[in-house]
């Protein structure tokens, strides 16, 4: 059975034009020890998504369908109950390390807050699991980093700090929204290999929210790819990245710099923008910037196409359905 | 191709509570006309210091910045002098860097009126410069908040070219923008380089990007240039460590699960950097003369440049590898 399953989830934020529908009828899931990648571009629903599951949503935002996490239904819950998922069931690390830590608190009163809170240790039990944690997280000098301020440590430092605080009542999921993009490739690269180990090592499960398609392609199991607050296309990580079948996925994919024409310095793009919540196209939200869209497009949303067991699109004209089945005959 | 940019041994301190930090440690350079040189390394290297001091921003302590035959001064309140105009700046926050209260239009204008062309017709300049970056005309009487971020950062883009500029110095243009508007971007930036025959200096922490733009790439490490060559040279065979590890370090979106690798330690503290070499301390190859002997930049066979003692100038370069 999976950890989590989302089923029909829709939010609605309130905007200064009135209510939005931010996430709409999303469903997925996340199993034991899988590392799930949510991708899309700003405005796409992504971070909605993950504060949902927390209770989190910005004032006046709502959710509903269906939030089943470890065969509970959480969605409903109340402030208290939220209180008692948040960082012991469900924890989360963000993109900016510095902002998502208190600059005024040690590392330690930061580190044994959630223990002393959730489990009702003493103050020497949580030292030591603090302890235990910074070298978990492979901060050198564990002990005189417990006295320290965030900013005696550099970004990648702190994130590494943030996942142990995230880490502390060992939850069974990790959010992680856009977990290294405020950092520099080589300290990335030291980050995602800390997340795969944590998955290994404590059969933790993982949701990373990224636009950065390499990030998910050394990380991930599966990857749900987000456009205008729905899924459009989800799969097994190598067969999404090699084999991508939504016309929007597919342009996300050319797009990345290493993939376009050799010898031209010309970058392929998607032409148009991803649009503005509260603005959303109807019908399928990406008929306004596709090459394939036919006039139906525009009435009707998609229903979803399971292409395979694991890999499926919400897209009627599925225009690259010749293309590939050519391709592995 | 003409050499359009020469820097020579220029160094920028910074003051820090009564202590100087020197973010760029003698640095030369050149940037020739109709060419992108990206400018890489991981924040705290210098890289936008460099950026901002060539265009005179920042004062160089030391060293000298020529753009188009003249020096480069530091600017003041005063008028910037006539020849500099065409040595123009694009930032990397393009919420930051437009005035929310004026009209596009006027503040694209701003450049040509002060060149001493009359207000109407800057107006409808600036509404041509919009055309040129794939804006409307109209945008001219709308605000910044109108506009997405690629949107504004285009309208940065057009005000730079308001003053015809030569050279253009562009700090981490699309850093802040989203997938879609970064290939859109810079897509723009090459053809206007091409179109108009301009050099650039393209800073960002993006390798990918300056390795699909770029023509020659400089690879900055604490304050100091470690390797410039062409962008093959770079990214086929690397020749300074350093260069090895940012590379091993981009994660690959194939779908083949590749696991990058990481460089383990932090940038040093500028204001104490490490003796020698200063990547001694995180080089998986460094041997002891590095902790004391400063490697000097070193032409190889090639034609590139490098800082490293396993290299040997005028020698075919030794290729790097890092477990």
């Amino acid at each position: 059975m999976n950890l989590l399953t989302v089923e029909n989830l829709t939010v609605t934020l309130a905007t200064g034009s009135g209510d939005a529908q931010a996430v709409r009828n999303l469903s997925f899931n996340v199993g034991h020890g899988e590392i799930l990648g949510i991708a899309g571009e700003s405005g796409s629903g992504k971070t909605m998504t993950a504060l949902s599951m927390l209770g989190l949503l910005p004032y006046k935002g709502k959710a509903s369908g269906s939030i089943k996490f470890d065969g509970r239904e959480i969605l409903a819950s109340t402030k208290r109950e939220y209180r008692d998922i948040r960082g012991k069931e469900i924890a989360m690390i963000f993109q900016d390390p510095m902002t998502s830590l208190h600059p005024m608190l040690t590392v330690e009163v930061q580190l044994t807050e959630h223990l002393r809170h959730h489990r009702k240790v003493s103050k020497a039990a949580a030292r030591n699991s603090a302890l235990e944690l910074l070298a978990t997280v492979k901060i050198p000098e564990p002990a005189s980093a417990l006295s320290a301020h965030p900013s005696q440590f550099s970004g990648g430092m702190r994130q590494r700090i943030a996942i142990a605080m995230a880490l502390a009542c060992e939850p069974k999921l990790l959010i992680a929204d856009e977990p290294t993009t405020a950092l520099d490739v080589t300290v990335q690269a030291g980050i995602l290999k800390l997340l795969h180990q944590l998955r290994k090592d404590r059969n933790l499960s993982v949701m990373v929210i990224t636009h950065d398609l390499g990030v998910l392609s050394s990380l991930t199991d599966r990857i749900m790819i987000m456009y205008a607050g729905s899924e459009v296309e989800s799969g097994a990580t190598s067969d999404l990245l090699q084999n991508p079948r939504h016309p929007y996925t597919k342009g996300l994919i050319a797009a990345l710099p290493g993939n376009s024409e050799v010898n031209s310095k010309n970058l392929l793009s998607i032409d148009g923008m991803p649009p503005e919540l509260g603005n959303f196209p109807s019908g399928c939200a990406f008929h306004t910037r596709c090459k394939f869209a036919k006039a139906s497009c525009k009435e009707t949303v998609p229903e979803v196409l399971n292409l395979s067991s694991d890999h499926r699109i919400f897209c009627p004209v599925n225009p690259f359905s010749e293309l590939s089945n050519s391709g592995s005959k | 191709m003409k050499e359009i940019l020469n820097l020579k041994n220029v160094a920028v301190e910074y003051d820090r509570h009564g202590r100087k930090v020197r973010a760029v440690a003698g640095v030369d350079l050149t940037l020739n006309s109709g060419e992108i040189l990206g400018l890489v390394g991981e924040s705290g290297c210098g890289k936008s210091t460099l950026g901002k001091a060539i265009v005179g921003i920042l004062r160089p302590i030391t060293g000298e910045i020529v753009f188009d035959r003249q020096k480069v001064k530091k600017l003041t309140r005063g008028k910037r002098p006539e020849h500099f105009r065409n040595l123009q700046m694009v930032f990397q926050d393009p919420y930051g860097s437009l005035n929310p209260r004026r009209k596009i239009g006027v503040q694209i204008a701003d450049g040509l009126i002060v060149a001493g062309m009359s207000k109407k017709l800057a107006l409808v300049k600036a509404a041509d410069l919009l055309e040129k970056v794939g804006l409307p005309r109209n945008a001219v009487d709308r605000f910044a908040h109108q506009f997405s971020g690629g949107q504004r950062q285009r309208i940065s883009i057009a005000r730079a070219l308001a003053a015809s500029p030569t050279a253009i110095i562009a700090d981490e243009p699309i850093s802040a923008l989203d997938t879609s508007s970064q290939a859109q971007v810079a897509n723009l930036l090459v053809n206007l380089v091409d179109e108009f025959d301009m050099g650039m200096v393209f800073i960002s922490h993006d390798l990918s990007i300056v390795r699909r733009i770029s023509d020659r790439v400089a690879v900055m490490y604490l304050g100091k240039i470690v390797e410039v060559g062409t962008v093959d040279q770079i990214w086929n065979n690397p020749s300074h460590p350093y260069t090895r590890a940012l590379i091993s370090a981009i994660p690959h979106a194939d779908g083949t699960s590749f696991m990058p690798k990481d460089l383990p330690g932090d940038v040093p503290n500028p204001m104490s950097p490490p003796s020698g070499c200063r990547f001694h301390p995180r080089c998986p190859l460094a041997k002891a003369e590095c902790a004391s002997n400063e490697p000097e930049l070193r032409k190889l066979a090639d034609g590139r440049d490098v800082s490293c003692v396993l290299q040997t100038a005028g020698s075919q370069p030794v290729t790097i590898t890092l477990n």
